[in-house]
């Protein structure tokens, strides 16, 4: 995504959109840059894999056991990755229901990486099931699993990518020079940020709740009770330490497209970012501590497992909460971007503990994935990489709106 | 993009009915009170490890035969090809010991609360079976069954779940559960839940010396309709013994009804913060955080 020449992006002027759109489809910068070279083949390849996985099954590509039934793509880019979308929901709080204006720069690109995490992640799961024709069911079927968390997990899911739709439509508008149409979703967008919070907070709950099932299989050290609620908070200091990741970067790879009150906007962001950041971590940690005194955690403190919470815990939670709090009392925007870092690598541990690592500790056979997972499992962030860079080149999302759209939302 | 009052009341007319909808989970998932539950009883003093169960079950189900058999040092564990298995364990006191093991069946089981298309169903006299047209293959079900039974068929493109159905498709005919109508040493018996439990107390009561006081299945999960009676504790001969006694789908009923409600007040909470923010910052121009 590397990138320096300044290029300025015309709206649909002519109001021709269909030739317009056409003509947006081919690429906007140079073709043979460093990430394209690298990423395309491995792209490739990732889609090779899954059209062979669709054919010859899930175990012609993958190591699943019958003890351990969801393997990376579960685990890393769904169980995982939605922490990490969890920043949309909370900066469209923060701006739209707590009307903190300060924010409206990176609302947008919050909201975009929202959006196409979730696309994203439905997509890695639909590649985990079994039998993906028969998705429809939980939509069209009859006999809806009311009382499964797994089915109000997806509705939640389904619905909030709606949500989220709405939410980004108006840029859509603006990119394709629709007035009527922008004007419509403008006005609709308190319903769609109303609702989309609600149901994100709960779909984000309902991911910590799929694993309360599992009572007996997940290590206590990473079992307990509250886990809807962790994951929520989680989701809360995750999905900004992405957004506070992702604004780094493209205030540095997309610089040419930012106007000055925009660029100099960032810096004050963050280090409120990370003052939101260093509470609800704080919060995160302290009930940790209480549940690890109430379950008396402690007998396991001397196994392997108790070190390999410790270091989840200390150097990636208490650490980096700390730094988050002396970045935002200093306004040192390099401790908060390492912070950040940290914060995303010990959400990683976490849910990858919970989901896979620490999951049916004394299966015969432990899960490994194999080399055809990870590349699919990387191909998947890949592509949303690539929809990502093709939206920002196009679309108002760092950009200024266009004039006649200032002022309506 | 200002909030009148017709939205607001649309956001109400929309979450009552998702509360509303909300009632219908807080339904237990068991049995209905006019059917007996029916079940197996398996007694593990009589089991000799003579596989005939298996062949039994393979046959009831169009499967292939099993190839391998009990042996001390290897123990086997279900998988696609097998729904049930025989295993033959050292026991600490120098004796043998056989157990089957098969889905227990559970009364509130775990695999049928995670099953979002309803494919794992419980039926009223007990069985649980599993529904080709409904499954998906998310296999939560395997993630949440604590007896670990679901297996999925990862070397099919459309895999499906196997496990025991206790030969609920041979019930229409009258017939008992292969594996029990074939069984050479009276092992199984067949019988509602509640003759099988006085069945096992009697066996208990006449032979005190022969049995570990103690039915595997009455009180696990939250009760299942197989039931298992041993001379030895169950852990000898491969049963989990750390089973809650509460059913599985009591972990998640509280987060479960609480959704509903949840997304009925979050939204109107959002609107009213929205409303009273809104007052705020028209009254001071500068905003922090
Ligand atoms: S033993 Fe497992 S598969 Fe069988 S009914 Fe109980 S939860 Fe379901
Ligand atoms: S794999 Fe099939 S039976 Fe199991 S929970 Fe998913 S949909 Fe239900």
């Amino acid at each position: 995504m590397n990138q320096t020449t300044a290029i300025q992006y015309a709206d649909n002027k002519g109001n021709n959109t269909w030739k317009f759109f056409i003509n947006e489809l081919k690429p906007k910068t140079k073709i043979f840059t460093a990430f394209n070279i690298i990423t395309l083949p491995i792209i490739l390849l990732g889609l090779g894999i899954i059209v062979y996985r669709f054919m010859y099954g899930l175990g012609s590509v993958t190591n699943l056991t019958q003890e351990m039934p969801w393997g990376i793509w579960k685990a890393f880019n769904v169980v995982v990755g939605v922490a990490m979308a969890g920043g949309a929901y909370v900066l469209v709080f923060i701006t739209h229901v707590l009307h903190l204006k300060k924010y409206n720069p990176i609302l947008k690109v919050a909201v975009l990486n929202g959006l196409l995490a979730y696309i994203f992640y439905s997509f890695a799961l639909i590649l985990e099931l079994g039998r993906p024709l028969d998705i429809f069911n939980v939509i069209i079927g009859n006999d809806y699993g009311v009382s499964s968390i797994l089915f109000l997990v997806a509705w939640h899911f389904m619905l909030y990518i709606l949500c989220l739709m709405l939410e980004f439509s108006p840029s859509v508008a603006e990119w394709l020079n629709a007035r009527k149409t922008y004007k419509f979703l403008a006005g609709i967008t308190l319903v769609a940020v109303v609702f989309g919070i609600t149901l994100s907070v709960l779909h984000q709950a309902g991911i910590g709740g799929l694993f309360m099932l599992a009572k007996g299989k997940v290590h206590p050290l990473w079992y307990n009770q509250y886990m809807p609620l962790m994951f929520v908070i989680q989701s809360v200091f995750g999905g900004l330490a992405l957004v506070i990741a992702l604004v780094t970067l493209c205030w540095k790879i997309f610089a040419y497209q930012l106007d000055e009150t925009y660029r100099k906007a960032k810096d004050p962001i963050l280090v409120g970012l990370a003052g939101i950041c260093a509470l609800s971590m704080f919060s995160y940690f302290f009930m940790h501590v209480i549940i690890f005194a109430h379950e008396k955690n402690w007998v396991y403190m001397g196994t392997g497992w108790g070190w390999w919470y410790l270091l989840e815990m200390i150097p990636f939670v208490v650490v980096p909460m700390f730094m988050f709090l002396y970045g935002f009392k200093l306004k040192n925007i390099r401790l908060i971007n390492i912070a950040a870092v940290l914060t995303l690598v010990g959400i990683i541990l976490n849910r990858m503990n919970t989901s896979l690592i620490a999951y049916n500790i004394d299966a015969p056979i432990r899960y490994v994935p194999t080399i055809w997972e990870i590349i699919v499992s990387i191909s998947v962030i890949l592509i949303q990489i690539w929809v990502f860079r093709w939206i920002v080149l196009r679309m108002p999302v760092l950009r200024k709106s266009p004039d006649w759209a200032k002022g309506a939302h | 993009m200002s909030l009148n009052r017709r939205t607001f009341f649309k956001f109400w007319g929309v979450a009552g009915a998702a509360l509303a909808f909300g009632k219908s989970l807080e339904a237990a998932p068991a049995s209905d009170d006019g059917v007996e539950l029916m079940g197996v009883l398996y007694d593990a003093s009589r089991c000799v490890g003579c596989q005939t169960c298996e062949f039994a079950c393979a046959d009831s189900h169009n499967m292939e035969f099993p190839e391998d058999g009990p042996s001390t040092d290897i123990k086997r564990s279900l998988d696609p090809t097998k729904r049930t298995v025989v295993n033959w364990y050292n026991l600490p006191d120098g004796s043998e010991g056989y157990s089957k093991k098969q889905c227990m069946h559970c009364n509130e089981p775990a695999c049928f609360t995670a099953c979002l298309t309803q494919a794992l169903y419980k039926t009223k006299e007990g069985p649980v079976v599993w529904r080709e047209d409904k499954c998906m293959g998310c296999r939560f079900c395997m993630i949440s069954c604590p007896f670990e039974i679901p297996k999925a068929e990862y070397d099919n493109n459309n895999p499906r779940i196997v496990k025991c159905n206790m030969c609920y498709h041979k019930w229409a005919d009258s017939e008992r559960p292969a594996c029990v109508n074939d069984c050479p040493y009276d092992a199984l018996m067949f019988g509602t839940r509640r003759e099988l439990l006085d069945e096992a107390r009697k066996r208990m009561l006449e032979n005190p010396d022969t049995y570990h006081p103690h039915i595997y299945g009455e009180k696990e999960a939250g009760g299942t309709s197989w039931l298992v009676i041993s001379p030895v504790p169950v852990e000898q001969i491969g049963f989990n013994n750390k089973i809650q006694l509460k059913s599985y789908p009591t972990l998640t009923k509280g987060f479960v009804s609480s959704i509903a409600p949840v997304d009925l007040l979050l939204p109107a909470f959002l609107l009213g913060l929205y409303e009273a923010t809104k007052v705020r910052t028209q009254n001071t121009e500068e905003e922090e955080l």
